[in-house]
C-alpha cells in the first residue's frame, strides 16, 4: 500500500507541472502584458508614462526574457517564497487576495461533494433495486433534469424566487455583521446556515450524475452470480444488497469523484458569481475581464492543483476500498 | 414412489413448475419435474443445455431471478427426525424469513463459476463464516476460526493463510473448494450443486468430485448434483434423473439407468457418449433433430419430435403419465409398460392446457 | 443463469382465460425477430423506437433543428429590432377567440398601456383591453435575409399590421422581442454545439484511434494527456483561454475561436470511447475469426469492426452536444464567450445576471429553459441510441427484448 501511495504521489508531479504550464500560458496568452494594461490605465488617468519608465519596468519584471525564463521566475517565486506575483488591479500581492477565497471555495466544494454523496447514495441504490418502479422513474427524471439545467440557471431561479416571494436578495456566505469579525462559533454557524443553498445548487448536476452512475453500476452488479451466492446463504435481502453488489458498485462510484471534482470547482465559479459568494469564482472572472493575468493564472493554478490533490485522495480511497487495486499494484511494483 | 423408500428421502420435488414471465410470453423452464433426493445419496440431474436443470436447482431455494418464479408443484424438505411434517419450500415467499432460515443452514448451494460466484472484495474467511454468523449468531472471531477448519476439511493447503486472502488470489480449483466450504459451514442436510465442475480442468474436476463423494459419506447429507456430463454421472451418482424440456423423463439408480435405460431419450443420450473399445468404424450416434425452437413446444410427449420410436396418434396426443417399471424407477413414456405411479397426482402432468397462474 | 432462450415462449394467459392454442402467428412473429435474421441497424432502430423518452426527445430535437434552420421565417420579428417604448415589456397573452362583442374567431393580443416613471425612467405596463393587435399566420413583417442570402419578409406568426409588434415572450432591456431572440439564439447555440462536437470528433477519432490502434508508447502518451485534461477544472480553463480571444475580433472569428476552445478540451471523452471500443473489439472472437479468414486490416476494420462501433460513436456524439451547449452557455453568460451582437442562449442569459432585471422581468430566464430542454432531449436521444446499440450495457439483457411489443 505504501509503495502505491508513493508511486501515485510521484505520478502527480508531471500533472502539476503541466497545470502550472497551462496556467502560465493563460497569463502569457493575451496580447500585450500586464504592463501595457498598466500603462493604458495610467494614461487613462492622465498620467504620462515616458519610455524610460517603461523600459525600467520591463527590466524589473523581465518581460523581454524568453517564455521559459519568465516561467521559471514565476514558478520558483511561488514554490520558494509563496510569491504569486502582484495583482495589477488591486496593487496587492496575489497571495493576499487569493487564500481567503480559496478557503471558502474548498469548504464549498467539499461540502458539496459530501452532500452529493449523501443524496446520491440512497437514491441510486433505491433506483437500481426498485428498477422500473414509480420511484425509479421519478428519480431518473429528476436526475435528467438536474443534469440538463445549468447550475447558474438554478442559482438565478433561486435568486428570483427568494427575491420575489421572500423579499430578500441573496448573496454572501458570510453575513454582513460577521464580515470583519474574527472566526468564532457564531460566525461558523452563520456560514453553515448560508452555505447549504449554494451547496445544493452546485451539487445538483454532480448529484444527478452520481445517481446515474451508481444506478447503472448497481444494475450490472445485481445480476452477478455472487449476489445469488450471498442470497443462498440465507442473508436478509437488504444485507445481501448492501454488503455485496453495493460494495462492488461503489468502486467505479468512488473513482468518479476524481472526475466530479473539476465539475464542482467549475460549477462553483458560475454559481458564486450569480449568488455573489466570496469565493474564487468572481475573483477569477473579474481578473480575466480586466486582464489581471497574474491573479487569474494563480487562481487557475491553485484550483487545478487542488483538483489534482482531490483526484489523488479519491484514488487512495479507492485503493483502500477495493483490494483488487491494492494487490494489483503491489504485484506490479 | 414406493412407501418403503420414503423414510430416507430428504428432498422430494413433485410437479415443480418454474416459469419465466416476459413481456409477452411465458417460458416454461421447469414444467412438471419430479425427483427425490435420498439421505446420504447423490442424485445426478442430466440433460442438454436449456432443459431446465439450473432453473430447477435454483427453485429449490427460491433463488430464481425475476422475471422467473416458482408457479406450482411442491418441494418437500423432510426434517432429520421423521416425526415432523415436511416443509414445502415451493410455498415459501422468495424473500421471506422462513426460506432464509432454510438457505445455507438446511439446504446449501454450490454454483458453477467459482470466480464470479464469490465476491472479489471480501476475504475468503468472511464469506465462509458469514452463514455461521447469520444462522448461529457466531462472533466474527469464532466464525473465522471455523472457516479455517472448514478450509482444512475441503483440503485447502495453508488454510490459515488462505482464510485472509481474496478469491482473485486463488486458483480455480481452490475457489471451488472455498465455495464448497462455504456451503458446508452450517452442516446442511441437502447440498445442491449446479454444475460445480464444469468450469474446471479435468484433473481439478476429478479432485473436486472425490471431495464431494467423501463429504457426502462423512456428513450423510443428500446431494442434488446438476451436470450435463455423463462421465461425471458415472463417477459420482447413486441415482440419475434425466431431464428434457423442463420435465424429468426418467429417474432411477445409476446402474439400472446406464444398463437398462427405458426412455428413448435416455437411450439416445447414453449412445451419444464416446466409449473406449467400440470399433472406430462406427459413427458416434447423435440425437436426431434439435431441441424444439421457441414457440414450437410439441403436444403430447415433449420428446416425440426427436424420438425414433414415436407412435403417431398416440405420442402426439397423450401426455405420458409416470410409470414404475421397477423399484425406485420412474419413467414418463407411453411406450413403457408398468404400473402407474399412484403417489404423484395429476398435478404432475404437464399439459399445454392447464392454466398458468399469472398475477 | 437466466432462463435459457431455447425455451418456447408461449403467450401469457390469465388463469381463467379460455385455453386457446398457441397462435401460429405469434410463433412466426417471434421467429422472424430472432437476432441474426435482421441487420443490426434494423434491430437498433427497433429497440430505439421502443424507448419512449428517446423517441419523444428525437421529435423535439427535430423541431429544434428546424427552428435553427428556418429561424428567420419562424421568428415573429428580428433579434436586433429595438423599441425604447417597450423596455422590459411583459409577455402578451395570445387570444384565439374574441367574445367582447359577439363571437369573433381569430388570433390577437392586447396592446400595452405604457406609463413612464419620470424619476427612474422605468416603464410600467398594463394590458389595454381596448386596443387589439390582430395576429396572423404567414404575415408580412420585418424584412430579413434568409441565411444571409435571400431577402424576404414572410413570418410564420406576427402582427397582421407590419407596423405593429407583438411580444409573445416579452421584451428585454432594449425592448427587443425575446421570442425572436430565443429563436435566433437556437441557431447559434445548436450550431456551436454541433460544430464543437464535429471538431472534437475529428480530434477524438484520430487520437483515440491512434491510441487504440498503435498501442504501446503512443497509447500511453495520449492517455496521460487525456487524464491530464480531464483532471483540471474545465470551466476556469475555458475561461482563461476565452479571455485570451481578442475583443476586437469579429463575430465569426469569435464564434470559431470559441468552438476551437470548446473542442480542444472536449475531445477527451470521445477519444476514450473510441479507444476503448477499439481495444475491446480487437479482442472479440469475431474479429479474430475475420482475421483468421484472411481478411485484410482494412476489411477487418471496415466490414467487421466499424458496424458494431458506429452506433456507439453516434451515441457519444449525441451525448457530447449538450455538454458543448452547456459550456458555450456558461462562457457567454460570464461574458467570456460570444459577444453581444451575436445572439446565443448564453448571450441572452447575460441579460439576466442582475437580480433586479430578473425581479422585473423573469421572462429573461426563458433562454435558460431553452437550454434545459435542448440538453434534456439530446441526453434522452443519446441514451436511447446507446441503449439500442448495446442492450447489455445496463442491467443485462432483458428477455423481453427479443420480442416486439
Amino acid at each position: 500500500m505504501r509503495r502505491y501511495v508513493i508511486r501515485r504521489l510521484l505520478y502527480m508531479v508531471p500533472t502539476l507541472f503541466a497545470i502550472s504550464l497551462v496556467a502560465f500560458l493563460v497569463i502569457q496568452l493575451p496580447p500585450g502584458n500586464f504592463l501595457t494594461a498598466y500603462i493604458a490605465q495610467l494614461s487613462a488617468q492622465g498620467q504620462g508614462v515616458d519610455n524610460a519608465q517603461i523600459r525600467a519596468l520591463e527590466e524589473r519584471y523581465g518581460l523581454n526574457d524568453p517564455f521559459f525564463v519568465q516561467y521559471w521566475r514565476w514558478i520558483s517565486g511561488i514554490l520558494l517564497h509563496g510569491d504569486f506575483g502582484q495583482s495589477f488591479q488591486y496593487h496587492r500581492p496575489v497571495a493576499d487576495l487569493m487564500w481567503d477565497r480559496i478557503g471558502l471555495t474548498l469548504v464549498l466544494a467539499v461540502s458539496t461533494l459530501l452532500l452529493s454523496w449523501a443524496i446520491a447514495f440512497p437514491l441510486g441504490v433505491y433506483s437500481a433495486v426498485r428498477q422500473y418502479s414509480l420511484g425509479d422513474y421519478a428519480v431518473t427524471f429528476v436526475g435528467f433534469v438536474g443534469l440538463a439545467t445549468p447550475n447558474f440557471m438554478l442559482a438565478l431561479i433561486f435568486a428570483w424566487v427568494s427575491f420575489r416571494y421572500f423579499g430578500q436578495s441573496v448573496g454572501g456566505i458570510v453575513s454582513r455583521e460577521y464580515v470583519d469579525a474574527a472566526w468564532n462559533l457564531g460566525k461558523v454557524l452563520d456560514v453553515v446556515s448560508n452555505l447549504w443553498i449554494p451547496v445544493l445548487i452546485i451539487g445538483t448536476a454532480g448529484t444527478a450524475a452520481l445517481i446515474r452512475v451508481l444506478r447503472a453500476n448497481l444494475l450490472d452488479e445485481l445480476r452477478k452470480p455472487y449476489v445469488t451466492t450471498a442470497r443462498a446463504k440465507g442473508l436478509p435481502e437488504w444485507r445481501v444488497i448492501l454488503k455485496y453488489p453495493v460494495r462492488m458498485a461503489l468502486s467505479p462510484f468512488i473513482s468518479t469523484i476524481g472526475w466530479i471534482l473539476p465539475t464542482l470547482v467549475g460549477g462553483e465559479v458560475l454559481v458564486s458569481i450569480v449568488l455573489s459568494l466570496e469565493t474564487t469564482g468572481p475573483l477569477l472572472v473579474e481578473s480575466l475581464r480586466n486582464q489581471d493575468m497574474y491573479l487569474a493564472g494563480s487562481v487557475i493554478l491553485v484550483l487545478g492543483a487542488l483538483t489534482v490533490i482531490g483526484t489523488l485522495l479519491s484514488d487512495l480511497l479507492l485503493a483502500w476500498w477495493d483490494p483488487r487495486i491494492r494487490y494489483q499494484h503491489m504485484e506490479r511494483v | 414412489m414406493a412407501t418403503g423408500t420414503r423414510g430416507d428421502v430428504v428432498l422430494d420435488i413433485r410437479g415443480l413448475r418454474t416459469h419465466f414471465f416476459t413481456d409477452d410470453s411465458v417460458i416454461r423452464a421447469v414444467d412438471g419435474a419430479d425427483l427425490a433426493v435420498r439421505r446420504g445419496g447423490t442424485l445426478c440431474v442430466v440433460g442438454e443445455s436449456g432443459c431446465g436443470k439450473s432453473a430447477m436447482a435454483r427453485s429449490v431455494l427460491q433463488l430464481v431471478e425475476p422475471p422467473g418464479r416458482v408457479v406450482g408443484g411442491r418441494i418437500l424438505l423432510y426434517p432429520s427426525e421423521g416425526a415432523d411434517d415436511p416443509v414445502d419450500l415451493a410455498s415459501l415467499h422468495p424473500t421471506g424469513r422462513r426460506i432464509r432460515a432454510v438457505r445455507g443452514r438446511e439446504v446449501a448451494m454450490v454454483f458453477q463459476e467459482p470466480m464470479s460466484s464469490l465476491s472479489l472484495v471480501h476475504t475468503v474467511g468472511d464469506q465462509i463464516g458469514e452463514s455461521l454468523r447469520v444462522h448461529h449468531g457466531m462472533s466474527r472471531r469464532d466464525a473465522r476460526g471455523r472457516a479455517v477448519e472448514l478450509l482444512d476439511r475441503v483440503r485447502v493447503p495453508g488454510s490459515a493463510r488462505v482464510v485472509d486472502s481474496y478469491p482473485f488470489q486463488l486458483s480455480g480449483g481452490m475457489r471451488q473448494r472455498v465455495m464448497i466450504a462455504m456451503a458446508l459451514a452450517c452442516g446442511p442436510r441437502v447440498l445442491v450443486a449446479d454444475e460445480p465442475t464444469t468450469a474446471l480442468d479435468v484433473t481439478t474436476q476429478a479432485q473436486i468430485l472425490d471431495l464431494f463423494d467423501d463429504l457426502r459419506r462423512d456428513t450423510g447429507m443428500g446431494v442434488l448434483f446438476i451436470t450435463h456430463d455423463m462421465g461425471v454421472v458415472a463417477e459420482i451418482a447413486d441415482e440419475v434423473a434425466v431431464m428434457y424440456l423442463g420435465t424429468v423423463v426418467e429417474q432411477g439408480p445409476v446402474d439400472e439407468i446406464f444398463h437398462d435405460p427405458r426412455h428413448p431419450y435416455t437411450r439416445a443420450l447414453l449412445e451419444a457418449v464416446p466409449r473406449i473399445g467400440v470399433p472406430r468404424s462406427r459413427r458416434l450416434p447423435t440425437i436426431r433433430g434439435a431441441v424444439p425452437a421457441p414457440g414450437t413446444r410439441p403436444t403430447g410427449c415433449v420428446f416425440r419430435t426427436r424420438c425414433p420410436e414415436a407412435v403417431e396418434g398416440l405420442c402426439d396426443t397423450t401426455v405420458p403419465p409416470v410409470t414404475v417399471p421397477g423399484p425406485g424407477r420412474r419413467v414418463r413414456c407411453l411406450l413403457q409398460e408398468g404400473p402407474a405411479d399412484g403417489t404423484t397426482g395429476e398435478e404432475t402432468t404437464p399439459t399445454g392446457e392447464e392454466s398458468v397462474h399469472v398475477d | 443463469m437466466g432462463p435459457s432462450p431455447e425455451h418456447p415462449p408461449l403467450p401469457a394467459r390469465g388463469s381463467d382465460a379460455a385455453p386457446e392454442a398457441p397462435g401460429t402467428t405469434t410463433t412466426e412473429e417471434s421467429r422472424t425477430d430472432l437476432p441474426g435474421d435482421v441487420p443490426q441497424r434494423v434491430l437498433v432502430w427497433r429497440r430505439f423506437r421502443r424507448n419512449r423518452p428517446a423517441v419523444a426527445g428525437a421529435l423535439v430535437l427535430c423541431v429544434l433543428v428546424l427552428v435553427s434552420i428556418f429561424s428567420e421565417f419562424l421568428a415573429p420579428g428580428t433579434p436586433g429590432a429595438y423599441n425604447a417604448d417597450r423596455t422590459y415589456a411583459p409577455p402578451q397573452r395570445l387570444h384565439f377567440v374574441d367574445t367582447s362583442d359577439g363571437f369573433d374567431l381569430g388570433m390577437y393580443v392586447y396592446d400595452y398601456e405604457v406609463e413612464r416613471d419620470p424619476e427612474t425612467l422605468a416603464n410600467t405596463y398594463t394590458v389595454d383591453e381596448s386596443a387589439k393587435i390582430p395576429v396572423g399566420l404567414f404575415v408580412r413583417g420585418r424584412p430579413y435575409e434568409m441565411w444571409g442570402l435571400f431577402p424576404g419578409d414572410l413570418h410564420l406568426i406576427g402582427a397582421k399590421d407590419p407596423d405593429q409588434d407583438v411580444y409573445l415572450l416579452g421584451a428585454d432591456r432594449n425592448g427587443r422581442d425575446m421570442a425572436s431572440r430565443i429563436v435566433y439564439g437556437t441557431r447559434v447555440s445548436m450550431s456551436i454545439g454541433l460544430a464543437g462536437v464535429a471538431l472534437s470528433f475529428v480530434l477524438g477519432l484520430v487520437l483515440g484511434g491512434l491510441s487504440g490502434y498503435l498501442g504501446g508508447r503512443v497509447d500511453n502518451g495520449i492517455q496521460r494527456v487525456i487524464e491530464f485534461l480531464m483532471s483540471i477544472p474545465t470551466i476556469p480553463l475555458w475561461m482563461g483561454l476565452s479571455a485570451a480571444v481578442p475583443r476586437d475580433w469579429g463575430a465569426i472569428q469569435t464564434y470559431l475561436a470559441i468552438t476551437v476552445i470548446l473542442s480542444l478540451i472536449g475531445w477527451t471523452d470521445l477519444a476514450r470511447v473510441v479507444r476503448g471500443r477499439f481495444l475491446s473489439l480487437r479482442q472479440e472472437d469475431f474479429v479474430t475469426a475475420a482475421r483468421l479468414d484472411g481478411c485484410g486490416t482494412g476489411r477487418v476494420i471496415g466490414r467487421h469492426m466499424l458496424p458494431s462501433f458506429t452506433s456507439h460513436i453516434i451515441a457519444s456524439l449525441t451525448l457530447a452536444v449538450p455538454f458543448m451547449i452547456l459550456a458555450e452557455t456558461s462562457l457567454s453568460f460570464l461574458g467570456l464567450g460570444l459577444q453581444a451582437p451575436v445572439v446565443s442562449w448564453g448571450v441572452l442569459l447575460q441579460e439576466a445576471q442582475n437580480i433586479h432585471s430578473i425581479a422585473n422581468a423573469p421572462w429573461l430566464l426563458l433562454p435558460g429553459a431553452a437550454v434545459t430542454v435542448a440538453v434534456l432531449v439530446l441526453n434522452f436521444v443519446g441514451d436511447g441510441v446507446r441503449d439500442a446499440a448495446d442492450p447489455y450495457s445496463q442491467g443485462g439483457g432483458r428477455l423481453g427484448d427479443r420480442n416486439p411489443r
